[in-house]
């Protein structure tokens, strides 16, 4: 029994460590600096120290399920200051990378739909439409929340900052860039 | 004449225009010559590295690719196209298995990529390549009334190698010196303005700008200069937003440092697209016309 678990925890820690960016989260000292300077610390169910020190004991469903991740900013305050080296921010996208994998539609947070539809818009657009995409996403999560948003949409409309047609690539670039996805997504990532 | 390959990003097309054509306009200005590259995707962005990171690095080495064959330094204007172009570029050297991944998809695509661009951001470009003496020289408009808050936010600096102080960085408060404006201190400089999470997790991302509207503003800015289109937007679309919320009253222009540069420059204001900035700088702006009338009459006497 004893066994298994510690064979869990390898697996987990070893999925992460297997990760470009990931390799050295065996490194952390849980000295805190990370949490101390990430501006969304105190939003986080966990923050990122007790994250790594969480994923280092196993927990992957505790992990995988919580906001903390999905409230990482990519301002990689935390990366340029740990003493070990260690970039927690790729460790972050790694664990995005492995809840969004997980749990398809994220129940708690909807910065997961968000980060696919603009991956699928790139894949379908070679660009992405901002009032498109805006407009898909409020559709696909929380319409109401919409109504919030229709001021700055509107004062960006009005400013000639959100054009109504779609840009996007030519056809015999697209064509070009979708081969490369298609065979890149065909590899299975990383 | 210095010569460079020019990535804009989704962003100039969209929410940007002005920075674009800023960018352009000061780089003629100052004989640099920004070829875009032809046929450009987008870079994909964070999002994309998140659900894809193959796929995604494949989207950036395509760009890559392209600009190799040219083989000028590659320059984007957005920090987020910036920072994902450049670690393509760090994963392709440093881990052989990623770099023959990538390789493999861009042949699908009948492209090779040999990893010698190197990809530069616009404000490395004008703060380094360009001596403040040449700035100096193109200057027609005093800027000495104007106070400045010089905005850096997060990924034109983060992570390192970089080329500027990871959390202190000197080369926009040098060049809008160099412009002859008054650079004020902005101990928030190098924090982060949301960026995309403000459509996901907007509550959250409305405080964070408020933050660096309001240190603006207690160190007595009249404007603020930025480098990113997502800061821009953050700062200027939603400042309206932050004011609803926490009832509050900035009023702060947001504009690009290509902008600023223009206007010194004594471009005119249409081409540097001054019209799409919603919280006008015309207020600010005007204290200057007067001092370019004073500063005429003064030089006709």
């Amino acid at each position: 029994m004893a066994t298994t678990k510690v064979h869990g925890v390898n697996d987990f820690i070893q999925e992460i460590s297997a990760m470009p960016g990931g390799e050295k989260i065996n490194l952390c000292i849980q000295c805190g600096t990370c949490s101390a300077s990430c501006p969304n610390a105190n939003k986080m169910d966990y923050t990122p120290r007790e994250l790594i020190a969480m994923a280092r004991a196993g927990m992957r469903d505790e992990v995988l399920s919580s906001n903390t991740m999905w409230l990482c900013l990519s301002c990689y305050m935390c990366t340029v200051r740990c003493p070990r080296g260690i970039v927690p921010t790729y460790i972050m996208h790694a664990l995005e990378h492995l809840s969004m994998r997980h749990y398809r539609t994220h129940p708690r947070v909807g910065t997961a739909r968000l980060y696919r539809l603009f991956s699928d818009t790139v894949h379908a657009f070679g660009m992405i439409p901002r009032l498109g995409c805006m407009m898909a996403y409020f559709l696909q999560t929380n319409p109401l929340k919409a109504l919030r948003m229709i001021r700055p949409a509107l004062s960006l409309l009005l400013h000639g900052r959100m054009p109504i047609k779609a840009t996007k690539l030519k056809p015999e670039p697209m064509k070009q860039l979708k081969a490369i996805l298609d065979k890149a997504e065909a590899m299975g990532g990383l | 004449m210095k010569y460079y390959s020019y990535f804009p990003g989704c962003c100039m097309h969209e929410e940007t225009p002005m920075y674009d054509s800023s960018a352009r306009a000061v780089a003629k200005a100052l004989d640099v010559e920004l070829i875009e590259l032809d046929d450009w995707n987008c870079c994909g962005s964070t999002p994309y590295t998140v659900v894809d990171e193959l796929a995604a690095f494949c989207c950036c080495a395509r760009n890559l690719a392209l600009a190799e064959k040219r083989g000028f330094d590659l320059v984007a204007a957005c920090s987020d196209c910036y920072l994902i172009l450049s670690r393509t570029n760090q994963h392709f050297q440093q881990y052989p298995e990623i770099r023959a991944k990538i390789t493999e998809a861009l042949a699908a695509g009948g492209l090779e990529y040999h990893g010698t661009v190197r990809v530069r951001h616009i404000l490395d470009v004008f703060a380094n390549d360009i001596t403040s003496d040449e700035i100096k020289a193109r200057i027609k408009v005093d800027l000495s009334n104007l106070k400045v808050a010089p905005y850096y936010g997060c990924q034109v600096i983060r992570p390192a190698p970089s080329f500027d102080d990871l959390e202190n960085p000197q080369s926009l408060d040098r060049l809008t010196e160099s412009l002859g404006a008054k650079v004020v201190p902005y101990p928030l400089k190098a924090r982060c303005c949301g960026g995309s999470l403000i459509l996901s997790e907007d509550e959250i991302v409305l405080g964070l700008i408020r933050k660096l509207l309001q240190n603006a503003q207690e160190n007595g800015a009249d404007l603020i200069v930025t480098v990113c289109p997502f800061c821009q937007v953050n700062l200027d679309a939603y400042q309206g937003a932050v004011n609803r919320r926490f009832k509050t009253n900035f009023h702060i222009p947001v504009l690009f440092f290509t902008q600023l540069m223009g206007i010194a420059f004594g471009i005119d204001h249409k081409t540097l697209g001054l019209h799409h900035n919603i919280v006008s700088a015309d207020k600010v702006l005007k204290t200057l016309e007067k001092c370019k009338e004073e500063h005429a009459l003064w030089s006709r006497k």
